[in-house]
């Protein structure tokens, strides 16, 4: 069983911020998965999953919605709009910006214990 | 039970409504969160070749207590090679539709694989009607 960690531990580790979902930070995840490819996030089966991308815009939160992902952290300093935290609220999910790259997000998450997905 | 949503093809703002829609709907209804998630990934990329490929299109969804009917239809180009389209990796969709997060040619496979049968007719300068039948017991 892979490590757990919980959202908040994540966003301190990344110095990120929680720009949705804040009263949510307490829940854990225990698989990341890094990709602007929303068709091969579809493909994902694992739960407690956080997402790490670059992709900003509606689709990601969708995606999220539909593959049942509680947190997306999006890397590189990209900022999520307002429609994107209406509908990431409505489902609860966790929405982080975060100022590293998504390398270093990637290396960072390792290092803490969070699993690969494959 | 019976709903029908509009796709406004080149709209990715609105692509998931239906998918969101349909998720509340089968989660009122209790159904496994591992078959409803397998449902609306299929819709969702459903939806999103509306979006990305034809001009506009409809979402007919019919739900009975054993298993969900979902018929997306539109008016488009069509699809001249099904078989070609099921591909892995095969796509058409421009520059655009990439920088959405889809584009990739995994969308009619994912479909695939989240459905119980998938049904797929097209007319080239028509349009496309891709229907979803998946049991909501396991
Ligand atoms: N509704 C549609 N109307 C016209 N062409 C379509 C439609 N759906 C799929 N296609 C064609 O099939 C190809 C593969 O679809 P898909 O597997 O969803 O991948 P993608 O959408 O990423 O290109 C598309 O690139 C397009 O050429
Ligand atoms: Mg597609």
């Amino acid at each position: 069983m892979a490590t757990s960690i919980k959202i908040r531990k994540i966003a301190e580790l990344l110095e990120a911020q929680v720009v949705c979902g804040v009263d949510l930070i307490e829940n854990e995840v225990r698989y990341a998965f890094a990709s602007d490819l929303m068709s091969d996030v579809l493909t994902l089966e694992s739960e407690h999953l956080v997402l790490i991308t670059g992709l900003t815009n509606m689709q990601t939160v969708r995606t999220a919605e539909m593959a049942d992902i509680n947190c997306i952290v999006f890397v590189r300093g990209k900022k999520v709009t307002p429609e994107m935290i209406d509908v990431a609220s409505e489902n609860n999910t966790v929405l982080i910006e975060c100022k590293y790259s998504m390398f270093r997000t990637i290396g960072m998450l390792h290092d803490a214990g969070v699993s690969p997905v494959y | 039970m019976k709903f029908s949503y509009e796709v406004e093809g080149g709209n990715f703002a609105k692509a998931g409504n239906a998918a969101s829609n349909v998720k509340k709907v089968l989660k009122q209804l209790n159904v496994d969160p591992k078959i409803i998630k397998r449902i609306v990934v299929a819709l969702y990329e459903g939806e999103v070749n509306v979006v990305a490929h034809a001009y506009k299109g409809m979402v007919l969804v019919d739900i009975d207590p054993s298993r969900i009917h979902i018929r997306i239809e539109d008016e488009g180009p069509g699809i001249p090679d099904i078989d070609l389209a099921m591909q892995v990796g095969y796509s058409t969709a421009s520059a655009m539709v990439r920088e959405m997060g889809f584009g990739a040619g995994m969308g009619l496979p994912n479909m695939k694989r989240n459905a119980d049968v998938i049904d797929i007719s097209s007319k080239v300068g028509e349009g496309t009607v891709v229907e979803l039948t998946t049991k909501l017991t396991s």
